[in-house]
């Protein structure tokens, strides 16, 4: 088994049910698969509807989280990948959901962990009560899901089990 | 020359609203309006659909309480494949059922307690807003937000192990569920390592709700007068008048506790209840018939439910339900920030009500499922953590959908909201012509009371600003303020 340098979360968060929202579960869904086959330790996947306070306990478990959503950003290419920065932006009106960077702030404060955290934010398109991603999206999540595996094969301490494309 | 105030949340897809305060060149509050936007046509999409696909199909609704959702629909569907209104179920289907939907409600009133009111309450409502937050929680009372974190966790888990898996579950089915709870299941919510387990999710509650009652002997006068305001009260009620989340009749007192509506079948919901359409918002608004729509609104939610039942079938609960009851001598309270009272004592019995609940051996039987006769038309009811859920499905003779009827908790909690805001709005703006941090969170605090799910259903990364906008009568922009 191929164990990390270090221990890796990967947590994709959105609604399946409204097309585009669904880019973070099916993300996971490919990176836990990636990971099953080049049998990467050490490493695994989380998913929910959203990110909610309790995640600042489940984060601060590991030294490595990526968190990835879609993105509604008109601006964005294909997707971003960035390093999260804790934020103790206070919570907003009634809402019910919170922000990654909000989600470190918590673990720092109340678990004095802070992992390295990262943001993949894939653009999406549509948002209908409908489930399956536009042909946009999906060709926005190959881009992106080929990024992440890069990252997460460079986090990888033996890489005896990746391929050769990825070894470099 | 009346001017209009005007907060207003943008927010990604579902969830818009906003506060609209007119005021009058004295700058006396005249009129007040919450708008939000509801479920865009989700009952026409659910039209054509197979019936038995609908209770994973409503979970793309929300993900906030797709439990909710879940377990209204699937006692809808009861009805339809003939397994009887919601106590015709086996023993584990109902109590499986019952085991989520605590677990559901346990983690959404903590959520609203620990992250979005407590503030409120430990550094009161009129706080500098750089302190009066849950990261200002976290500097002087981390144990407190520690233990909301943990008892977020606990129900979530609750959840998982009862819907099967944490995103579009699909525990529930029609006629009953899909799998029961193991015994490794059971102990690990049970007796889990400290503190995920059910001892201590009780101990929690009970010192949370010992935390607001501390909080409310100190702040009575602003406690008990914050958007005071008569109504009639309506929830589900077990039959013999106990509160009960999962099943039971519909019951609504008014102001003085008269009972006005009769522990009637929700079947026959649509008898006695009737939506009303507003030009200025896309959120209807519900009402009793008989009383019609000037009298018949109606409040749902924690404080209504209490205000409604005639007791807590759990000890601890109940003590606390008996002193809350003392508290407006019996009769119903109107008190818009006792709904975080009566959100409190509601959570207790959860946290009661799961661990009965993971001692019961019939978690572990293995007849999930029964049918009958098949009928066409079915309702399913719920007491959702933010109020009472209607769900009403009928089908044609090749089992899809052809009619979908939702009210949803906050639609039924549409008038009091508004009403909430305009006792907010005089009580705090009047005389005002500038939009102040104070204004804003004095409204939002009176909404917030009601625990509306305004954000409901997508999660694409992005930002939800709060803005504050001040117009004229010609709708020009004067004043305007983002939080």
């Amino acid at each position: 088994m191929t164990q990390l340098k270090k221990r890796v979360l990967v947590y994709g968060y959105g609604n399946p049910g409204r097309e585009d929202d669904g880019l973070g579960i099916e993300m996971i869904k490919m990176v836990q698969e990636w990971i099953d086959k080049h049998k990467l330790g050490c490493m695994t996947t989380e998913s929910n509807y959203q990110l909610n306070i309790e995640d600042a306990e489940k984060i601060s478990e590991w030294d490595i989280a990526v968190f990835v959503d879609a993105s509604k950003d008109e601006d964005l290419n294909e997707f971003i990948f960035r390093k999260v920065e804790p934020s103790d932006a206070k919570v907003e009106f009634t809402m019910h959901a919170v922000s990654p960077s909000y989600v470190l702030h918590l673990s720092e404060k109340l678990f004095k962990k802070s992992p390295e955290t990262y943001i993949l934010g894939i653009k999406g398109y549509k948002w209908d009560f409908k489930e399956g991603l536009s042909a946009n999206a999906k060709l926005n999540l190959e881009q992106a899901f080929q990024y992440l595996t890069r990252k997460l094969a460079g986090w990888a301490l033996i890489k005896k089990n990746l391929p050769i494309s990825m070894l470099s | 020359m009346p001017k209009k105030i005007t907060i207003e949340p943008v927010t990604r897809i579902e969830g818009h609203g906003k506060v609209t305060i007119k005021i009058d060149d004295n700058g006396k509050v005249r009129e007040s309006r919450l708008h939000i936007v509801e479920f865009r046509g989700f009952e026409r999409f659910v039209q054509g659909r197979p019936y038995w696909e609908a209770p994973v199909l409503v979970q793309r609704l929300c993900g906030i309480c797709p439990v909710s959702h879940h377990l209204a629909a699937a006692k809808a569907l009861d009805v339809i494949v003939g397994a009887g209104t919601g106590d015709g179920l086996t023993a584990v289907g109902e109590k499986m059922r019952r085991l989520m939907h605590y677990g559901q409600f346990f983690q959404s009133h903590v959520l609203h307690f620990f992250h979005l009111s407590s503030p409120d309450f430990l550094f009161g409502i009129d706080a500098d807003p750089a302190i009066r937050n849950v990261i200002g929680v976290i500097k002087h009372h981390k144990d407190l937000a520690v233990q909301g974190v943990m008892m977020r966790k606990y129900g979530q888990e609750i959840i998982m192990h009862t819907a099967g898996k944490k995103i579009h579950g699909t525990g529930a089915i029609p006629g009953g569920i899909n799998k029961n709870l193991s015994i490794a299941e059971r102990d690990l919510l049970l007796n889990g390592t400290d503190p995920l387990n059910a001892d201590k999710m009780v101990e929690w509650s009970v010192a949370a709700l010992e935390f607001f009652k501390v909080y409310h002997k100190s702040n009575a006068t602003l406690v008990d007068t914050f958007a005071e305001f008569p109504s009639n009260h309506l929830s589900m009620v077990r039959k013999d008048g106990a509160l009960d989340i999962y099943h039971g009749v519909l019951r609504a007192v008014d102001a003085d506790g008269k009972r006005i509506l009769n522990d009637v079948d929700y079947q026959d919901y649509d008898k006695y209840i009737e939506e009303e359409v507003r030009n200025w918002s896309y959120m209807k608004f519900p009402y009793l018939k008989h009383l019609g729509k000037e009298k018949g609104w109606y409040r749902v939610g924690p404080l209504a439910r209490l205000n409604v039942c005639d007791f807590i079938p759990t000890p601890l609960a109940q003590k606390e339900f008996e002193e809350f009851k003392a508290y407006t001598t019996g009769k119903p309270n109107n008190m818009s920030l006792h709904y975080h009272w009566a959100r409190l004592i509601e959570t207790l019995h959860s946290a009661e009500a799961i661990r009965d609940l993971l001692k019961d051996s019939d978690l572990q039987n293995d007849d999930l499922v029964i049918k009958g006769e098949k009928t066409n038309k079915g309702v399913g009811v719920i007491e959702a953590p933010r109020g009472t859920l209607f769900h009403h499905y009928e089908i044609n003779d090749n089992d899809q959908i052809t009619l979908a009827n939702l009210i949803v908790s906050t639609t039924n909690n549409n008038e009091p909201m508004n009403q909430a805001v305009n006792h907010t709005a005089k009580s705090f703006m009047n005389g005002q012509m500038e939009i102040t941090e104070g204004m804003m969170n004095a409204v939002e605090v009176a909404i917030r009371a009601y625990d509306p799910c305004l954000s409901c259903a997508t999660h694409a990364l992005g930002q939800m600003p709060l803005e504050m906008k001040l117009v004229n009568a010609n709708n020009e922009v004067i004043d305007s303020k983002t939080k």
